[in-house]
């Protein structure tokens, strides 16, 4: 690369960079200033202290600590769920060999390609005939298993484990679940960790059918309650976006952490070539 | 994804004893059987009964009046319908075009040996994808806003503007679409630079021996073995795209999206006539007309984008 190349590319993918970054930059800005400043031009753009202020009035206001709980159970246990019901799925199709399987899997595959969240209207009658209705299950269970992730875990059972390995513990006598737990689990686990991740993102930033199901405050999540923060007072843009970034908070915090393992799990799962 | 397909057929067997227990041959249906249950029951079922309870006067809590077709004359009839449809295929092509355009550029410019502060670029990328699509609307409303939106403040240094924005038809549409494209175009740039990266170094600089610079590089060797991620990309964005419904509702704070539904999507009109109006009938109706829909687009996408065939040329 020549330098006057090097110097494009870097003004554009920090541009890019900014782009994707400011929003929540300013999403911080206005929650810890007073809700004024999300009115007034020219606007202020670093943050300023009154982030606590803002954060009580959004805890007095709506139970927004209870919604963050509510988050975390479902996403948690839809995030573990994707983990291990999916690598379970994924080692059946990608290691054993039992009839109907290509076939099986072929259906799999195309569930993918449905979008049966068209189908609300029977799946809230279905939800209010197991008296489900306002309650956490009915975010949770639906969600605990998916054609994509069964898929890409799959992808990477076919991928990182040899079958040498596998014949060689089924001569030394070891059963499938046996195979399963103590061989083909522990060398996907990073694999199935990411997938877990996945599914807890998708899963606390979901929002039509927890809007759709959800009827109390006290069932909220973190996003119905960003709704409901939106309507109790029309315009206080201050208060709605505290309740945004405080909503937003766990999964920056977390990202932080898990974030390259994310990346890198998103880049090894893509097509290459 | 075909090439995934394809090896089914040839993935060796782990067992080699004839005689199986009982326990040992319904492992595999043990296995896959939580997720088909899911799906049956929160999947399949409620997609066959959308196409039943279209064929009635169907009130939750009262008659079910079968009607047959009646829902679907009237669904055609209805302006309201038919401008959801045009609504929502609008934005959805505001949104999905830039949004492929602009991951492309980024994973070229990120694929560059020797970037510094790769791991920093890629992570930025992935925020917007981590950020709720609730938190998202809202900022984007306030920085679109027409007295005090950042955006405005910034056009009326070059003398444009004020825009009201959430007031008019393309205005609103080109503010969702634009979230759409801030929130999706990272993680799709992560999907193509994946695809870049497995390209071998050695292509590139073999044709830069014979001559080709950056933009024939990127046309001849990036963009085809990009191909199949770029399919992948197109149909999962219009599944996506053309079932939008949170950006719309959170911007505008109401199921109709402004004075004159100026941005209500198919998605917001069905929950609309559903659970506002309590018509399940119509309400399954728009669900089946935007079931086929998204089937059509989907399948359409996939022929068009698999004719063209860039760099054969």
């Amino acid at each position: 690369m020549n330098d006057r190349i090097r110097w494009w590319t870097y003004l554009l993918i920090g541009l890019a960079t900014l782009v994707c970054l400011f929003p929540l930059y300013w999403m911080f800005v206005v929650a810890t200033t007073d809700s004024a400043t999300a009115t007034q031009l020219p606007p202020e753009i670093v943050p300023g202290g009154n982030f606590f202020e803002l954060a009580g009035l959004v805890f007095s206001t709506v139970p927004f600590v209870r919604a963050i709980i509510n988050s975390l159970i479902v996403a948690g246990t839809i995030g573990v769920g994707h983990a291990v019901l999916c690598t379970l799925a994924g080692f059946a199709f990608a290691k054993l060999r039992f009839p109907g399987r290509n076939a099986l899997f072929l259906i799999v595959v195309l569930t993918m390609t449905v979008p049966t969240q068209l189908a609300v209207i029977p799946q809230y009658m279905i939800i209010s005939s197991l008296n489900w209705v306002d309650t956490l299950q009915a975010l949770i269970v639906p969600g605990l298993a998916s054609a994509f992730g069964i898929f890409w875990m799959r992808q990477h059972l076919s991928s990182t484990i040899s079958d040498e390995i596998l014949q060689a513990a089924r001569i030394d006598g070891a059963n499938t679940w046996q195979i399963y737990w103590r061989i083909a689990f522990p060398l996907v686990r990073p694999a199935a960790f990411v997938l877990g991740l996945l599914g807890f993102v998708y899963s606390w930033n979901d929002f039509l059918w927890p809007f759709i199901v959800l009827k109390s405050p006290e069932m909220y999540t973190a996003q119905i309650a960003i709704k409901a923060l939106q309507n109790s007072l029309d315009i206080d843009l201050g208060l709605a976006m505290s309740g945004s970034f405080l909503s937003t908070l766990p999964l920056v915090v977390l990202f932080v952490f898990v974030g390259r393992r994310m990346v890198a799990g998103i880049m090894d799962g893509a097509f290459k070539g | 994804m075909t090439a995934t397909l394809d090896r089914v057929a040839d993935a060796p067997p782990i067992t080699t004893r004839v005689h199986q227990s009982v326990g040992e041959r319904i492992a595999p249906y043990a296995y896959i059987a939580p997720f088909f249950l899911i799906f049956a029951v929160f999947g399949l079922v409620p997609l066959l009964f959308t196409f039943y309870v279209a064929l009635f006067d169907w009130n939750p809590i009262g008659e079910h009046v079968f009607v047959g077709f009646d829902n679907f004359t009237r669904l055609f009839g209805d302006p309201r319908f038919s401008n959801a449809l045009w609504n929502t295929l609008s934005i959805w092509l505001l949104s999905t075009l830039p949004q492929l355009v602009l991951a492309l550029g980024v994973a070229h410019l990120l694929n560059h040996a020797r970037l510094r502060l790769a791991v920093f670029f890629r992570m930025s990328m992935l925020v917007p994808y981590i950020t709720s699509v609730a938190a998202t609307a809202i900022v984007f409303a306030q920085m679109f806003d027409r007295d005090y939106g950042l955006l405005n403040w910034l056009l009326g240094f070059a003398g444009i503007g004020p825009i009201d924005f959430k007031q008019s038809v393309w205005g609103s549409h080109l503010m969702i679409a634009v979230m759409v494209t801030w929130r999706w175009f990272g993680y799709t740039t992560l999907l193509y630079l994946a695809s870049l990266q497995a390209i071998p170094r050695a292509i590139y600089e073999a044709a830069a021996v014979d001559g080709a610079g950056g933009w024939k590089q990127f046309r001849h060797i990036s963009l085809p073995s990009l191909r199949p991620v770029i399919v992948f990309t197109i149909v999962t964005s219009t599944i996506g795209g053309l079932q939008i419904f949170t950006e719309p509702l959170l911007m505008s704070r109401s199921t109709t999206c402004g004075a004159i539904r100026q941005c209500q999507t198919l998605t917001l009109f069905l929950y609309e006539q559903a659970f506002g109006q309590f018509q399940f009938g119509y309400g399954a109706a728009i669900g089946v007309a935007l079931f086929v829909l998204i089937i059509l687009f989907a399948a359409l996408n996939y022929v068009l984008s698999t004719r063209i065939r860039p760099g054969k040329s």
